[in-house]
């Protein structure tokens, strides 16, 4: 069936009405693809099943905000009744994007207003929101339902005021470590402004929130929120007030507990007994996620106990616990798929984990002393324990201060199915603790023997042939992240000729210069974005790869001395995009 | 005590005169040097089979010692969540993170004020953060030189006070944001020390 019409734009003359019928029929089959992998597909078959999946698609995923204008976006997806977007890299966590990069929510909402009446979600990470952005947000969807924010900043509590108080539908606002503006003068009590007849709510995390909120306006939401099945309290929240709330809404699914801290002699409030919590704990019959822990008191850790063999999910990464106080808990949890915690524990606690969390698919390991120079509490001899006990293992971030490649290897075989790697040698390139050598053989089995491996970051003393591995084995990497390792381009050509898959790729402080990063002119377009920062590129090759790739923006980003007319260039940053290059570039960033 | 104070002052005085004046050379932001030369590869990542104890290996014993921007990679949110509790059993240490504002800048920047030993790093770092956008106004104004902003802080009291006058130590715990402005608007605070 031929099809000679030009343009899918909805201005031209509308198709034949038998085209019509089969796009109509395309858009009802259409409707139930749901991932947005299969609907690129889809919409690559014809311009008929581009038209129709357009029309159908609901949620719009942008990984990088610049990659696409605002204004395409909403004119090829005129049904979205749900944007997720992307801003600044990854790296930006690490202070390694000055502020002021760009990544502002703004141009986006303004133009949504006009163009998505039945917006109903946001989704947003590492982007650049404002309380402006977040009024005009909450005035011009009357559907909207959803707001979730990660890693965003730019907004305070009288934004969040805002939509507490004019998103009369919400369900879900989740601010998760968000960097939130706490100006003394302008704390807004934004708890209160969720109006009496606002009772729908199902989701409200706000750790992030740094400053006090208003207990009693909050136990009132909580007790009229019927639907409320997640809830996670900031550190300003005692053991008595989650004691409360709790009480209040004994269907919470998903807790996250605050501080866990009593406030000593609160107004003559007796102190909490343990037993007491606990029953309250008991009475959560539905809990099967917790987290939060602030500022844990001991004294109150086992108040969880009757919940532990119901806990799917744990997050104890902000409590300076030990080995002997985990094990009690961890004993419990039979059930764990997630456990996020700090290498307080030590080996011995992880040797706990390994003995009881036999369905264990993902595991955080946070440093609480995050220097190069610590004692380092767990090592080689922890995560081989990890390694034993919980074979179904998926996903790991273990941070430490020495390694084995004994025991990366020795992971690598026990836990096959592992989809993401990240191991953090915190000393900058550490060798083998063992036998001195360069950690690339222990790296090398994990891209080796781990076949479903998405994600990998590595680190210690590495040199090219780890990435000679990475691309001979590490077919199905995505996302690569790399710090102080290697000690040519060879590196990069490797991975950039050998890893088809890659689609996000992001360096520092790594020997490697123009004729590495030449080397992937055939694959950027096939990329998200890549990062290179104190490598050895020059403006000369950033610029030969301007040339040759018109739709990438090759962004060089200043010191803060924004000495950009120099040779070296400090930190690239390029990604593919549809608009060419943006508008919103501040001074300390120059686009090639 | 004034002779101190004096030097105080002028160790903060921030100079945006052009390269080459009498502000030293900080080579680290020349960008000839930034191309990383062979001894520094050497400082990054060498290690000798000796050292298979696991001892970072220092060829260059600053480049090595020195605190590395961004790394271990713990975002500042959960190290935030630490330093504060580190701190409740020391001294108050409110004074980690603070914004940098520069009158007529369009950026706020923020900076950790426990990366640096004292005010003279501090006001170079300071410096280099704002040369950029301040070159511009002093290639305006001829005739210049390079002491026309003065760096002032909003301590714990709310106060706004001049950068310098106090013991280091003090500073880093009861300063809540910087504020660089114009020397002409901060003289009035000059004459109260």
């Amino acid at each position: 069936m031929g099809r000679v019409r030009g343009g899918e734009e909805r201005a031209d003359q509308p198709p034949p009405f038998s085209d019509q019928v089969l796009e109509n029929v395309i858009e009802n089959v259409l409707e139930f693809l749901e991932y947005r992998r299969d609907r690129n597909a889809a919409s690559l078959v014809c311009r008929s099943w581009y038209r129709a999946e357009a029309q159908t698609r609901r949620e719009v995923f942008i990984g990088n905000c610049y990659a696409v204008s605002p204004a395409r976006a909403i004119t090829r997806f005129r049904a979205a009744r749900a944007l997720v977007l992307k801003g600044r890299p990854r790296f930006a966590d690490f202070n390694l994007v000055p502020p002021g990069w760009g990544a502002r929510f703004s141009p986006w909402v303004a133009a949504m207003a006009p163009a998505y009446p039945w917006l109903e979600r946001v989704c947003l990470k590492r982007m650049t929101v404002s309380d402006a952005d977040l009024a005009l947000l909450a005035r011009s969807f009357p559907s909207f339902r959803d707001l979730t924010l990660i890693c965003c900043d730019g907004f305070g509590t009288p934004g969040l005021a805002t939509i507490a108080e004019l998103c009369r539908n919400l369900r879900v606002l989740d601010l998760i470590e968000n960097d939130v503006e706490d100006e003394d003068e302008q704390v807004a009590d934004w708890i209160s402004k969720f109006p009496e007849a606002t009772a729908c709510l199902e989701s409200l995390s706000f750790e992030c929130v740094n400053c006090p909120v208003n207990f009693a306006a909050l136990e009132a939401l909580v007790v009229r929120s019927r639907s409320l099945r997640r809830l996670r309290v900031n550190q300003h929240v005692s053991i008595h007030q989650l004691r409360r709330l709790m009480e209040r809404a004994p269907q919470l699914t998903q807790l996250g507990t605050g501080s866990f801290h009593s406030v000593p002699g609160a107004a003559g409030a007796p102190d909490l007994d343990v037993a007491d919590l606990e029953s309250t704990y008991a009475a959560s019959k539905s809990l099967v996620c917790l987290s939060g822990f602030r500022m844990l008191e001991h004294e109150y850790l086992p108040a969880i106990f009757p919940v532990c063999a119901n806990l799917v999910s744990l997050n104890l990464s902000y409590a300076m616990i030990t080995a002997e106080q985990l094990k009690p808990v961890i004993f419990q949890c039979h059930n764990l798929h997630t456990f996020w915690v700090l290498d307080t524990i030590g080996d011995d606690g992880l040797q706990a984990v390994a003995k009881s969390c036999k369905n264990l698919s993902e595991l955080r390991v946070f440093p609480f002393d995050a220097s190069e120079d610590s004692e380092g509490s767990v090592s080689d001899s922890g995560l081989v324990a990890i390694s034993e006990g919980c074979p179904k293992l998926r996903s790991i971030l273990y941070f430490c201060q020495r390694m084995t490649n004994a025991a990366v290897m020795a992971m690598s075989k026990n836990c096959p199915d592992l989809v993401v790697f990240r191991l953090c040698i915190m000393g900058r390139c550490r060798p083998d603790q063992i036998t001195g050598e360069p950690m690339d053989e222990g790296f090398g089995a994990i891209v080796m023997n781990c076949k479903k491996l998405t994600r990998l970051a590595v680190s210690g003393l590495l040199t090219d042939r780890v990435f000679e591995y990475i691309a001979n084995h590490g077919k199905s990497v995505r996302t690569l992240s790399v710090a102080f390792a290697g000690n040519t381009d060879l590196s990069l050509k490797y991975i950039l000729e050998g890893c088809p898959n890659l689609q996000k790729l992001e360096i520092r402080d790594s020997p490697f210069g123009d004729a590495g990063l030449l080397s992937g002119i055939h694959h950027f377009y096939n990329m998200r974005f890549v990062w290179m920062s104190a490598c050895k590129l020059s403006s000369a090759g950033c610029k030969e790869v301007a040339r040759s790739l018109p739709h990438l923006v090759v962004e060089v980003i200043g010191e803060w001395s924004q000495d950009l007319d120099t040779d070296a260039v400090e930190k690239l940053y390029l990604y593919r995009s549809l608009d060419g290059p943006r508008e919103d570039a501040p001074p300390f960033v120059k686009i090639l | 005590m004034e002779a101190v104070a004096a030097s105080y002052v002028k160790d903060t005085e921030l100079r945006l005169g052009l390269p080459g004046s009498e502000a030293p050379e900080k080579p680290a932001m020349r960008g000839g040097k930034r191309a990383l030369p062979e001894d520094d590869e050497a400082a990054f990542c060498k290690s000798s089979p000796e050292d298979a104890s696991g001892l970072r290996s220092v060829g260059a014993a600053p480049v090595a010692k020195a605190q590395v921007v961004g790394w271990p990679p713990i975002r500042t949110y959960r190290k935030n969540n630490f330093q504060a509790r580190k701190a409740e059993t020391g001294a108050d240490a409110s004074g980690l993170f603070v914004k940098v504002s520069m009158d007529g800048a369009p950026y706020l920047r923020k900076i950790d004020l426990k990366l640096y030993q004292g005010y003279k790093e501090l006001k170079e770092a300071l410096d280099s953060m704002f040369k950029s956008f301040s070159q511009g106004e002093s290639s305006r104004k001829e005739g210049c030189n390079g002491s026309e902003y003065a760096i002032t802080y909003e301590d714990k009291d709310g106060d706004l006070m001049l950068v310098g006058d106090v013991p280091w130590e003090m500073f880093t715990s009861s300063c809540k944001r910087l504020r660089i402005m114009k020397a002409s608007e901060a003289r009035g605070l000059e004459s109260k020390q």
